[in-house]
């Protein structure tokens, strides 16, 4: 089956690839274009550590055709940084010793920024709410939620 | 996964060819999260995937005193619970998408694909049918209606037929005085299947004081082959005064025509056990909504919900 | 979950038991290797991709038992895009042997077996065959294609079933080392050994109170994120390079090398970054495969695990069955107990039995007790360490056993432990004397804690608490440190780091020479750059390759004092060093290290300083305490953990964040042990929730902050006090779970996971509680 052509936009930069139509989003993202910071944790959408912004919204790459971006924005975790430096939310997740492994850590970056682009005041059972489609295993999300509590400036 | 044939039609017709000339061998993809899990896991392995989402139609959600509900059958959850409308006049409907997988899930998934995959558990399907929602259907023969208790035909069949795709749901509005809501039963908090699920959809009559039952609908989700209607148990309660006893006897006829297996997800008399406490959840949940009480949807809910008649 | 805890603290609080305060150690610095992994531009074993790179998949047994009666692998050879397959047959004859992983031996044969099956397949899932091919999507193609017959035999996958006479046996070669003798019984029972002190008959017989505790827990998985990988470029030299995400980069090349019959030397292991591993990347799975596909297409190849492929294939941590009975004196003074602990190793021995029965009864002071321990094989994939390893199963009974003797007596649980709590000199029924442990300090700073001391009152709602141990381990390390000229040093370690260890390694080493953090620049060296280090296992790091890192300093600042004589005309007796600057004693001369840094091209070249550890006298046991609120739905039986507070002995905290992390993440992957989480199987051996949709792990929504209070109770073998963080946390969880459900309740649970439908079949067959 011939290959498809893929025009999008990656972080702000306009982008076009080949793909097949079985190939998720992030498995050409990751092997296809080298955006590596978005991870692979369960390949089902029940971990998070492969999340990434479609048009805004928050989704799982894993969940998603490569095909399906045709003409979309795409923001994955390497998009979050700017020449300005890191932004708020990775400042803080190094400040609050958020992250451990630091595999989930991607995913948590990018939903947490979709939920401060929606709610920029969350409460923590909000943040929790929000967070639960995204797994850690060696923190207990203790220090994670403190984080974007404190990236809100939201901290009870 | 085999690869396939994508295509993304922007008219139904062009769909409704597009999947007729497959038949059996082709897919409709909206949301996707269940789709593309079920092609990783072989269990369908089409020629053809058909995404649906550049069609207007799958794509409109709309409330209006005259048309009721319309929701496109590949418009995501997130659209869903965010939107006024719906809100206010389908709670119940709210609590639902609220909680099917995590927010990422809910950027994708679609009440329609819910229904489509027909999963026992399927949390959507109860609360829609508890509000009496009807399936619009196209295909090669022109428009049909299934009512959505009618719909799936077994676990993981619907009653679509080749060529076919659904285009809608839709629901009249509620009249005054009613309430829906939906809740299930998981071990975690979030991102798990129903163990159980219950919807239950009310319309009350009478004063404050002596409110009584006008209709009901209560809809089970994860005890039968099928998300399953109790229209006994709704019956049961009409002209019936708003009381823990009636809500009760409504429960344990639920309970009856429950048919949960073992798997899992929990064992089977658990189940049978857990319609009873939802059924009764979910009706007082309905009550308090249709006298204008607070109760909590998923994001809300910052601690249990209190399931008492006040 | 009604309110999920206050969110203000930046930090937890710290109890100081006689440890110093330091200018580096127990600051709270950013961690070095942060930046990259906020940002994406870290590189995991999955992130790897080289040139003319083939991808790997493998076929799995769908069986749970089963013997291979013939492989057909030629239809998926001939699918284009295939560029090899290769089956057991591959690897070289196996031989007797047992290596050393550091945490854990392995038998050679079996290490092999599990690689890729034999005659036999012994578990649903074990590797029967891989394929190499142009693409991911081809290799799957391919698995399909290749056609496998078995002759199905019937399956055991619980203990008490495997331990049977008429059990079916999974080796037939395998008999029974009874006590270190070798029975020739042939049987699913590997091991049985026993530890024994005093007279526990006689004791239970004068005993004023007994209490007696059987359980049971089910096999749980360590739940990393990232699924095992790895890529192998076998080049036609004869040199293996493996990329992999591994606890241990020199105990992967060991295992490497053994399985595939080559020189250490021929096996070069670059460490990436690894996402979890909580012991479950220590033994090697794919890399074994990679290679062999590697070598016979000339490509290097990468295999990435599924997650399915994960929960079956890789090594969760044994289920359980284990009996405790204890006795105390009419005061309350423990005189006996005794244990009878059965773990499933899975499909091949080595169940952490030896570590269960050293963790059993090391929380108390207890004159006689004798354990018996059992490694069983079942039909279930090969156990593999999972945070101290055999702890958590045995710390629950104990515990249970504990609380129905305070009951007894009338006493307070924290009381009562405190009455019977081990100490320095305290005699361990497997024959350790203790040093100096935290244990008592952790139990008062318990009873005495905010939480301990706070009300608790609502219908369903109990409290709960328990005590755990982890004996933690020492072994090798090695460190390397080479002087910049701006004065920074570039630190290489072999421990791969899972947590933030570059830090605190990092921090000892600053504290040591006299500068900041921000000066050392660690990294993980692969296995050709560092010397020998074990596994970044049994809480090691910080301990034995933070001292290495302390030696190095030590022998940075001998050769600075050197530069400096040399710089100086002096002679090194001369110079001192404090508060990072050079002087000589007389105080004529004077530099610090960056002034010294810049200068040591004229005096010689580089500095490179340089130690290797093997601390294994000296290692710092560490206690975990926990306190833990919980409200049961009566109607539902589901319990949201209301307050949770984690009280652990670190020694010293180099780095509190982290180790408060450690102690946070252990608590609530004890908690998903206690609530949810269990390998769910049908009849035939299948596991039935291979995914984290159905395996239930906790969410950031099902739980409320972790509280912590890092006790310091210096360790005395160690230059800073430190004691290993990484496990001890783990242990305790279930029990104090339990006992607060159990408080809500008022029933008695004996069976993990405390699933819902349990605790409500509980309610239903006990009395029911009373209101608060």
């Amino acid at each position: 089956m011939s290959k498809i052509h893929v025009q999008c936009t990656i972080n702000g930069e306009p982008t076009e690839f080949l793909c097949e139509a079985r190939q998720s989003l992030l498995e050409v993202l990751r092997e296809e274009l080298g955006f590596t910071g978005t991870k692979e944790g369960c390949n089902d959408g029940n971990c998070g550590a492969c999340s990434v912004t479609v048009d805004g919204v928050l989704v799982d790459s894993c969940l998603i055709l490569a095909a399906e971006v045709q003409d979309k924005t795409v923001g994955t975790v390497e998009g979050l940084a700017s020449a300005e430096g890191l932004h708020p939310l990775q400042q803080k997740f190094l400040e609050h010793a958020s992250l451990q492994c630091g595999i989930c850590t991607p995913g948590f970056l990018v939903a947490s920024k979709a939920l401060l682009d929606a709610n920029p005041n969350p409460s923590q059972h909000e943040i929790r709410h929000w967070l639960a489609g995204n797994l850690c295993r060696c923190t207990g999300y203790d220090k994670i939620v403190r984080a974007v509590l404190d990236a809100a400036g939201t901290a009870e | 996964m085999r690869d396939f044939e994508y295509t993304a039609p922007s008219t139904l017709r062009e769909a409704v060819k597009l999947l007729s000339e497959k038949g059996e061998a082709a897919r409709v993809l909206a949301g996707g999260t269940d789709l593309i899990v079920q092609l990783r896991a072989r269990r369908f392995q089409p020629e053809r995937v058909v995404d649906v989402k550049n069609i207007p139609e799958v794509n409109e959600l709309s409330v209006s005193p005259r048309k009721g509900l319309r929701i496109g059958a590949a418009v995501p959850c997130h659209r869903i619970y965010a939107d006024e409308g719906v809100k206010e006049q389908f709670a119940g409907l709210t609590d639902a998408s609220m909680i099917i997988g995590g927010i990422q899930i809910q950027g994708r998934a679609s009440l329609g694909g819910n229904l489509c995959n027909a999963s026992p558990s399927a949390d959507s399907i109860p609360a829609l049918i508890a509000y009496g929602a009807e399936a619009e259907v196209i295909g090669p023969d022109g428009k049909r209606k299934i009512a959505v208790e009618d719909f799936c035909t077994g676990p993981g069949s619907n009653a679509l037929k080749p060529g076919e795709m659904l285009v809608a749901i839709r629901m009249p509005l509620p009249k005054n005085n009613s309430g829906g809501h939906y809740l299930r039963f998981i071990p975690r908090n979030e991102m798990d299947i129903a163990v159980v699920g219950a919807g239950a959809f009310v319309e009350l009559g009478g004063r404050s004081k002596t409110r009584v039952f006008k209709s009901a609908r209560i809809a089970l989700a994860a005890v039968a082959p099928t998300p399953l209607l109790v229209a006994e148990a709704g019956a049961s309660l009409e002209g019936q005064p708003v009381t823990e006893e009636t809500i009760a006897a409504a429960a344990a006829i639920a309970q009856e025509a429950a048919r949960p297996i073992s798997d899992m997800r929990g064992p089977a008399e658990y189940r049978r056990h857990l319609v009873g406490v939802l059924t009764k959840r979910a009706l007082i949940g309905a009550v308090k909504r249709a006298n204008g009480e607070f109760v909590p949807n998923a994001v809300q809910s910052n601690g249990h919900p209190v399931y008492q008649l006040s | 979950m009604t309110d999920h805890g206050e969110t203000t603290r930046k930090g937890g609080e710290i109890r100081n038991f006689g440890t110093q305060t330091y200018k580096v150690v127990g600051t709270r610095p950013i961690r070095h290797d942060g930046t990259d992994k906020v940002t994406g531009r870290a590189v995991y074993g999955g992130d790897i991709r080289l040139p003319g790179m083939l991808y790997g998949q493998i076929l799995r047994s769908p069986h749970a038992h089963a013997r291979i009666q013939r492989i057909d692998t030629s239809r998926a050879e001939a699918l284009p895009g295939v560029h090899a397959v290769v089956t057991a047959a591959d690897l070289p004859d196996t031989t007797g042997g047992r290596i050393d992983l550091g945490e854990g031996h392995a038998d050679t044969k079996y290490m092999r077996d599990n690689i890729l099956a034999g005659d036999k397949v012994l578990y649903r899932g074990h590797a029967v065959a891989g394929v190499a091919a142009v693409s991911l999507h081809v290799a799957e193609e391919a698995l399909a294609l290749i056609d496998v017959d078995y002759e199905l035999l019937e399956p055991v996958i619980d203990v008490e079933t495997a331990m049977k006479d008429s059990a079916p046996l999974l080796h037939e070669g395998l008999t029974t080392t009874e006590l270190n003798e070798d029975t020739g019984r042939k049987s699913n029972i590997a091991m049985h050994i026993r530890h024994e002190m005093g007279d526990v008959q006689q004791a239970f017989a004068g005993a004023a109170h007994v209490a007696e505790a059987e359980i049971r827990t089910a096999t749980v998985h360590q739940g990393y994120i990232e699924p095992q990988n790895g890529t192998a470029s076998w080049s036609e030299d004869g040199q293996l390079t493996i990329w992999t995400s591994t606890q241990g980069s020199f105990t992967a090349q060991k295992q490497l090398a053994t399985i595939l019959d080559i020189p250490v030397s021929k096996v070069r292991v670059i460490p990436q970054e690894i996402g979890g591993g909580f012991g479950g990347k220590i033994p090697v799975y794919v890399e074994p495969v990679a290679a062999l596909l590697s070598r016979k297409t000339a490509h290097p190849v990468k295999i990435i695990m599924t997650r399915a492929d994960v929960f079956e294939s890789t090594g969760p941590t044994p289920g359980s069955y284990v009996r405790v009975k204890m006795a105390t004196d009419a005061s309350g003074k423990l005189v006996a107990s005794e244990a009878h602990i059965a773990l499933e190793a899975g499909a091949f021995p080595g169940a952490e039995i030896g570590a269960a029965a050293m963790c059993v009864f090391s929380c108390y002071d207890i004159p006689h007790a004798v354990v018996d321990g059992y490694d069983v094989v079942v039909n279930k994939p090969k156990s593999a360490p999972y945070r101290a390893p055999g702890a958590t199963q045995v710390t629950w009974p104990v515990e249970k056993v504990m609380d129905d003797l305070a009951r007894q007596l009338g006493k307070d649980p924290v009381a009562f432990r405190l009455d019977n709590a081990a100490a320095e000199g305290t005699r361990r029924v497997d024959g350790i004397v203790y040093p100096r442990i935290g244990g008592r300090e952790c139990l008062e700073v318990a009873r005495d804690s905010d939480h301990y001391q706070s009300e608790l009152s609502g219908p369903y709602r109990g409290r709960g608490m328990a005590i755990g141990y982890w004996f933690n381990i020492g072994l090798k390390s090695a460190v390397t440190a080479s002087v910049n000229a701006d004065g920074t040093v570039h630190l290489v370690e072999g421990s791969t780091d899972i947590g933030g260890t570059r830090t605190s390694v990092a921090m000892q080493f600053a504290e040591t020479l006299g500068l900041d953090a921000a000066d050392i620049y660690p990294s993980v060296g692969d296995t050709s750059a560092i010397g020998y280090t074990d596994v970044t296992g049994g809480s090691r790091v910080t301990y034995a390759t933070g001292w290495a890192a302390y030696e190095a300093a030590e022998d940075v600042k001998r050769q600075m004092i050197e530069r400096a004589a040399i710089l100086w005309e002096s002679s090194a007796d001369q110079v001192e060093y404090s508060d990072g600057v050079f002087k000589t004693r007389d105080g004529s001369k004077s530099a610090d290290f960056k002034q010294l840094a810049q200068k040591l091209e004229d005096t010689g070249g580089p500095v490179v300083g340089r130690a290797t550890v093997h601390p294994d006298t000296g290692v710092g046991g560490s206690f975990a305490v926990n306190i833990v609120d919980v409200e049961v739905d009566p109607d539902t039986g589901k319990v949201d953990i209301l307050r949770f507070t984690v009280i652990q002995d670190a020694g010293k905290a180099i780095h509190p964040s982290y180790v408060e992390g450690q102690m946070q993440g252990g608590s609530v992957q004890g908690i998903g042990w206690a609530l949810n989480e269990e390998y769910a199987y049908t009849e035939e051996g299948r596991m039935a929730n291979s995914t984290f949709l159905d395996y239930r792990m906790p969410t950031s929504l099902d739980l409320p902050m972790i509280e912590t209070i890092i006790v310091e109770v210096p360790n005395p073998g160690h230059p800073y006090g430190v004691r290993g963080v990484g496990e001890a946390s783990i242990a305790p969880p279930p029990a104090a779970v339990a006992a607060a459900v159990e408080n809500a309740t008022g029933t008695q649970l004996n069976v993990l996971p405390l699933r819902p439908d349990r605790i409500i079949n509980a309610m239903e067959d006990s009395i029911p509680a009373a209101a608060g």
